[in-house]
């Protein structure tokens, strides 16, 4: 088991024509994914990667049955393709574009709403750098060689930092489930609450890592979340500690501008609620493996 | 990105949010004059910059002459005004605003903001105007009165008419708060405003309701799809580091510490940072070159962060995913050959073909301090720092 994907799962590529598209289409293949086709308008009939293009979501889920969608659509036209994905069926989309209008983003969840939940599109990112689970499955634009197949659960806000925390416990032998990038947008898909709650419920999850920043109210939510719901081990770290109040720090959504959104309220959030934090990036993987021990 | 409050205030009123009459000025001169063409016998002259807290630091004056605008501009006009938040520096006053004064019943509190929680545009009002809202919340907090919009449908009148009855405002004025809050509403949503704040919106002696200060603040991301709001940038109340940045597609911040950050990725270079700190050093500067770090960008950012005088010490820290560490190595080795750097520089390769990058940097013959882990690059970098350049030999011979 694994959340929102694994070898089985039909993945068409939203954009695929583009060049970083293409690129990560092949790399998406070679880790042994199961992309079944691309979707860009206007385009249908061509091949990329030796795989069928088609104008429109809703024809490529008719011919393919694709469950998943990756998307890499440039920001202007990123939102209107989430919700045509949404609007045709898919049950979890992944969108990797980075700048698209917080605006759009609130219209998107609003449209997504309009399905009753167990119809509704699951989405994660925008601004993410995707999701895999490790031996199965690569959504996204991570490397996969630096994750082992294994039980630890990752959220993260952050593409790079999520890459350091995974080749650290790749230096530890220690292993993951799936790895989930939320994104660093003000307005996302999925919530580090959401996804909690996948991994609590996920057998072959262990322990959950949490990697937050600064900025908005997910890490504090979370830490609620995680008191009265989670039983399972919470190791997190939260980046931003050196992070002036009202700066942007390149994420859109990584900017204090609220009481709790600094990283040393939401580390003290997080403690209260029982989570085990990192005290600094360099040991996240040492913490991990150090609870895991103690569990074991 | 911010506007000037006079920009803001044009916005609004095309949105039929209604204003005291008001021009701007460029000089002392044109400030009198202004005031003349304004008529009345009262009027405020205010600082435009980027920044709040502008009236405490001296930079809105009541004025009741020609004259005393003319004195009171010239002791503006080319010199910074520093409030709580514009940091030591201050920012410059290039232009100023005179307006009349008008006669002031009552201040209201009025903002409407991005809401992470309900991911919906939330109002925020309070009937204590005047004070900033993160004041009033410590000070005041049952006095704010919040109301979401749906997006789908945009802001209703009953929600006006809801925020009106709860701040008690004169039920005859209802129409016109009515008018005023959909108005702001949108002028937010047409230009992807992130926040429109009207501190204060006040209702004035003959029942009308004016606003009296705006900030408008828009989400980077869609500037592209309004061109008349990027034209308003005004590159004189940036940080001329972040100014340059921003013209390069670079994502920077500049800080006050001395050792600058070149790394790929916001989340690891915040976490860059941390652990410098954590090492008893100072970061100089937020720097995220992007996920690529390709050598053109390197080159860049060397560059930026050298421009920076406080700079002792540069820290790379890249983490090669899909571009491998050699690629990445040479890209650095490229950029060191052809920026002149004379502080010491540490590099931390992480992720695929490691060996083979670590390997180019050894090669290059180039003054590079070499570390593997993140800890192992802080501690390096802060020790570099510390010792300055007469130690960096030591330092090198140790890597």
């Amino acid at each position: 088991m694994s959340i929102l994907i694994d070898q089985d799962t039909r993945v068409i590529v939203q954009g695929i024509t583009g060049k970083i598209a293409r690129f990560h289409t092949a790399d998406m293949l070679a880790y042994g994914t199961n992309v079944v086709a691309g979707v860009v308008p206007g385009k249908g009939g061509q091949t990329v990667e030796g795989l069928p293009v088609f104008d429109t979501v809703e024809e490529a889920v008719a011919q393919t049955d694709a469950e998943a969608s990756l998307v890499f659509v440039p920001p202007p036209f990123a939102a209107d393709s989430i919700m045509e994905a949404a609007d045709a069926g898919i049950k979890y989309c992944v969108c990797i574009t980075d700048g698209i209008p917080a605006q759009d983003m609130i219209q998107v969840k609003r449209y997504m709403y309009r399905y009753p939940k167990d119809r509704r599109m699951v989405l994660t990112g925008p601004n993410c750098a995707g999701t895999i689970s490790p031996g199965k499955a690569l959504l996204g634009i991570m490397p996969g060689h630096i994750y082992l197949p294994g039980h630890v659960g990752i959220i993260g806000r952050s593409g790079t930092l999520g890459y350091e925390a995974a080749a650290q416990l790749k230096a530890h032998g220690v292993g993951v489930s799936t790895s989930v990038g939320i994104g660093g947008d003000p307005i996302n898909g999925s919530s580090f609450k959401d996804l909690l709650q996948r991994f609590e419920e996920d057998d072959d999850t262990h322990i959950i890592c949490m990697i937050g920043e600064i900025g908005g109210p997910q890490e504090a939510e979370a830490a609620a979340y995680i008191r009265d719901h989670v039983k399972k081990p919470v190791v997190a770290y939260v980046a931003g500690l050196t992070a002036p109040k009202g700066r942007t720090m390149g994420h859109a959504g990584a900017i204090i501008s609220a009481f709790g959104e600094s990283a040393s309220e939401k580390v003290e959030i997080l403690s209260a609620a029982g989570v085990t934090v990192a005290p600094n990036p360099a040991v996240i993987g040492d913490t991990i493996a150090d609870v895991l021990k103690e569990v074991a | 990105m911010d506007i000037h409050e006079y920009q803001a205030k044009e916005i609004l009123a095309n949105f039929g949010v209604e204003i005291p009459p008001g021009a701007l000025a460029y000089s002392p001169e044109q400030a009198a004059y202004r005031a003349r063409e304004l008529g009345g016998e009262c009027w405020v002259v205010k600082a435009q910059i980027h920044a709040g807290g502008r009236g405490k630091a001296g930079g809105v004056k009541l004025c009741r002459s020609d004259n005393e605008i003319f004195t009171i501009c010239e002791s503006l006009f080319g010199h910074k005004l520093v409030t709580h938040q514009t940091g030591a520096e201050g920012k410059g006053i290039y232009r100023v605003y005179v307006e009349a004064a008008v006669p002031i019943e009552r201040e209201i509190y009025l903002g409407f903001v991005l809401d992470r929680t309900s991911q919906r545009v939330m109002i925020v009002a309070s009937a204590e105007g005047g004070m900033e809202i993160e004041d009033i919340s410590a000070e005041r907090p049952d006095s704010i009165v919040r109301a979401t919009v749906e997006p789908a449908v945009g802001l209703q009148d009953f929600q006006c008419r809801q925020i009106a009855f709860k701040l008690g405002i004169d039920p005859a004025l209802t129409q016109s708060m009515v008018r005023t809050l959909k108005g702001a509403y949108r002028a937010f949503r047409e230009y992807d405003a992130t926040m429109v704040e009207i501190n204060p919106l006040v209702i004035t002696g003959d029942n009308r309701i004016l606003a009296l200060d705006a900030k408008m603040t828009f989400d980077d991301n869609a500037l592209f799809r309004h061109p008349n709001i990027s034209e308003l940038r005004d590159k004189s109340q940036e940080d001329p580091r972040e100014s340059r940045a921003a013209d390069r597609g670079l994502s920077y911040v500049g800080l006050e510490g001395n050792i600058g950050c070149i790394v790929n990725g916001a989340g690891l270079a915040m976490a860059t940072m941390d652990t410098i700190k954590l090492a008893g050093g100072e970061p100089a500067n937020f720097l995220d070159i992007g996920g690529g770090a390709t050598p053109e960008r390197v080159t860049k950012a060397f560059r930026l962060v050298l421009s920076d005088s406080n700079v002792q010490a540069v820290l790379v820290n890249i983490f090669a995913g899909i571009n491998r560490c050699d690629w990445v190595a040479e890209g650095v080795v490229q950029a060191l050959r052809q920026v002149s750097v004379n502080v010491p520089v540490i590099v931390r390769l992480a992720g695929t073909n490691v060996e083979a990058g670590q390997k180019i940097l050894a090669k290059s013959g180039l003054p590079i301090i070499r570390a593997t882990t993140l800890n192992e690059a802080a501690e390096r970098s802060v020790a570099a720092w510390k010792s300055g350049n007469s130690d960096i030999k030591k330092l090198r011979a140790a890597t």
